[in-house]
């Protein structure tokens, strides 16, 4: 029995704009203030993991990109970086600046658009524009080079799939330039404005213990002081090469963990300049067999994605299949989150709750 | 007396730019054998022309294609130069639905219900791979294999998620068939003229 029977329950979703995809939540109110949130999921359960169990290892690539299409690269940098473990592939140091440059470039467009999304959901038009003005930019990149505008495919064992675009360093250069003269216009017309932060402020108090108990990483964990980036604490790829600090707030709220999203986008920035100039050369791919088959045993792998730490966990039979592929999505500890940021607050806060949280329903649901 | 009349002419309509929909020709040759009165011809146009130039499309995101319809609406992309001037919220202000993302059984209901909600005259439009055939997932257990079981389809986007401007050229491809439709009447002389038209192939 999860709500008492003389609770008044309101149902939001499946088909609501504001919950990012297509969450089901069952608020029971007590007048205008939350009492209870009970999330509902599996209205886009397409069964990848299931499907990936009958799918050779290069075939299971494809499916993650679908995972949290918003950090695409992150997913897919985490299986390749699984299964290149457990099979033992080195891959050169040309693609793990690659595969970092890009990483960090996803993680830029990731943010734009949870700042684009959080601020329609409040009811703001003009910082969508904005938002989507400089997100176009990165996809420009992420097109010349990869083919794919949201959905890249980038990534493949053993390397990437292509090698960059001539134009690929003059153009990140120019765009991380012009994002750091440009930023100020984002904080003029939202973070400073007074309904923004009336709204946002103290509202959906999310503690440290709680932060840790539920497991939310990335930015809602960042946020109520929990320092736990997977960059820092188990380096991979290009990061022990790169210089870049923790970005922790303390209160744990809405705003804050807004804020952390802002300055993430400027540190991801940082960490993009140390690596740009330095590229080294090199092969792109190395050659591997046609058919991979993994040793037996249990490999996993985790980065840091868009939105908090993305998980591999993969246990091989020895077979060119694998016996069972698990990922720790970052969406789930995030929604599992709502009941505890909510309960207390007002109804009218439970969309920009639910949008500083910044979820990707399909990644939930898998 | 016998009423004089106009064949309609049907703008924005020039072949070369749109190739492979040999129906809507069909359905163009149509109109233009079975003739049209011109007070109900012209009164059809006008109609046609408001209805087609401002399609309002009910948000319909599940997964992927809703960012790249979220990049339609801003500024580079700008849908509302086509007359898709506001996503709606409600199915029942929504002329259209774009079913963006992968449908689910579980969420089949709900996109049948919302389509039953609309008022008519109402189009879906089935973006991406997965709302064509399954897409990628469809061998999965837990996944339509094409929307067109569930709703009927007027336009079809592919791609995995189409382009912006494959989104443009399935909603002009759309505001075409909205063109071509007659709202008034017409039903009855049509049936004359194809009896005509069988007593002179006969």
């Amino acid at each position: 029995m999860v709500f008492d029977p003389d609770d008044f329950i309101v149902n939001i979703g499946p088909q609501h704009p504001s919950t990012h995809g297509v969450l089901r939540m069952r608020t029971s109110l007590d007048g205008e203030t939350v009492k209870k949130i009970d999330p509902i999921l599996g209205y886009i359960h397409r069964g990848i993991e299931k499907m990936n169990e009958s799918l050779t290892y290069p075939q299971t690539l494809a499916l993650t990109d679908r995972l949290d299409y918003l950090s695409a690269h992150q997913s897919r940098h985490a299986l390749c970086m699984c299964i290149e473990k457990a099979a033992g592939i080195e891959i050169s140091e040309r693609a793990q600046y690659i595969r970092t440059i890009m990483d960090e470039l996803q993680r830029i467009d990731s943010h734009l658009l949870f700042y684009s999304c959080l601020a329609m959901d409040m009811g703001a038009l003009t910082p969508f524009f904005y938002g989507f003005r400089e997100r176009e930019m990165i996809l420009d990149i992420f097109e010349e080079t990869t083919g794919g505008r949201l959905i890249q495919n980038y990534n493949v064992i053993g390397g990437v799939q292509a090698d960059l675009h001539p134009d690929f360093v003059r153009k990140v250069k120019d765009f991380i330039v012009h994002l750091r003269g440009i930023i100020h216009e984002y904080h003029d017309i939202f973070t400073d404005s007074v309904i923004a932060r009336t709204r946002l402020k103290q509202i959906g108090l999310l503690s440290r213990e709680d932060a840790i108990s539920l497991g939310t990483t990335g930015g809602t964990g960042l946020a109520s002081g929990w320092a736990n980036d997977v960059r820092k604490h188990h380096p991979y790829a290009a990061y022990d090469k790169v210089d870049f600090k923790k970005i922790v707030y303390p209160h744990g709220d809405s705003f804050d963990r807004y804020m952390v999203r802002m300055d993430e986008i400027m540190e991801s920035c940082h960490i993009i300049e140390q690596l740009i100039d330095n590229i080294p050369e090199g092969e792109f791919k190395v050659k591997t067999r046609p058919i991979i088959k993994l040793p037996e045993g249990v490999f996993t792998a985790s980065v840091e994605a868009s939105r908090g730490e993305f998980g591999v966990f993969l246990i091989s039979k020895g077979d060119k299949f694998p016996y069972r592929l698990h990922y720790r999505s970052t969406g789930l500890p995030l929604v599992h989150a709502m009941d505890t940021v909510c309960r207390g607050g007002k109804i009218a806060d439970l969309i920009a709750i639910g949008g500083t949280l910044d979820f990707v329903i399909p990644d939930i649901d898998r | 007396m016998e009423m004089k009349r106009k064949l309609p002419k049907i703008k924005d309509m020039t072949s070369e730019e749109f190739k492979n929909n040999d129906y809507l020709l069909r359905m163009v040759d149509k109109l233009n054998r079975d003739g049209a009165g011109i007070i109900l011809g012209t009164l059809d146009e006008l109609i046609n022309w408001g209805r087609s130039n401002s399609l309002w499309s009910l948000t319909f995101g599940t997964s992927c294609c809703a960012i790249e319809f979220m990049a339609l609406g801003a500024a580079r992309y700008d849908m509302a130069r086509f007359g898709f001037v506001v996503t709606r919220n409600s199915p029942r202000q929504a002329d259209m639905i774009m079913v963006l993302g992968t449908i689910t059984y579980r969420m089949a209901p709900v996109l049948k219900r919302l389509y039953d909600q609309m008022a008519e005259p109402k189009y879906v439009v089935a973006v991406g791979g997965c709302t064509i055939s399954g897409g990628p997932f469809r061998k999965s257990y837990h996944v339509v294999n094409g929307i067109d079981n569930i709703v009927p389809v007027d336009v079809y986007i592919p791609g995995c998620p189409p382009r912006p401007e494959a989104f443009f050229y399935g909603m002009m491809q759309l505001q075409r068939k909205v063109k071509t439709e007659r709202f008034l009447g017409g039903r009855n002389r049509k049936e004359k003229t194809n009896e005509t038209d069988e007593k002179k192939e006969a």
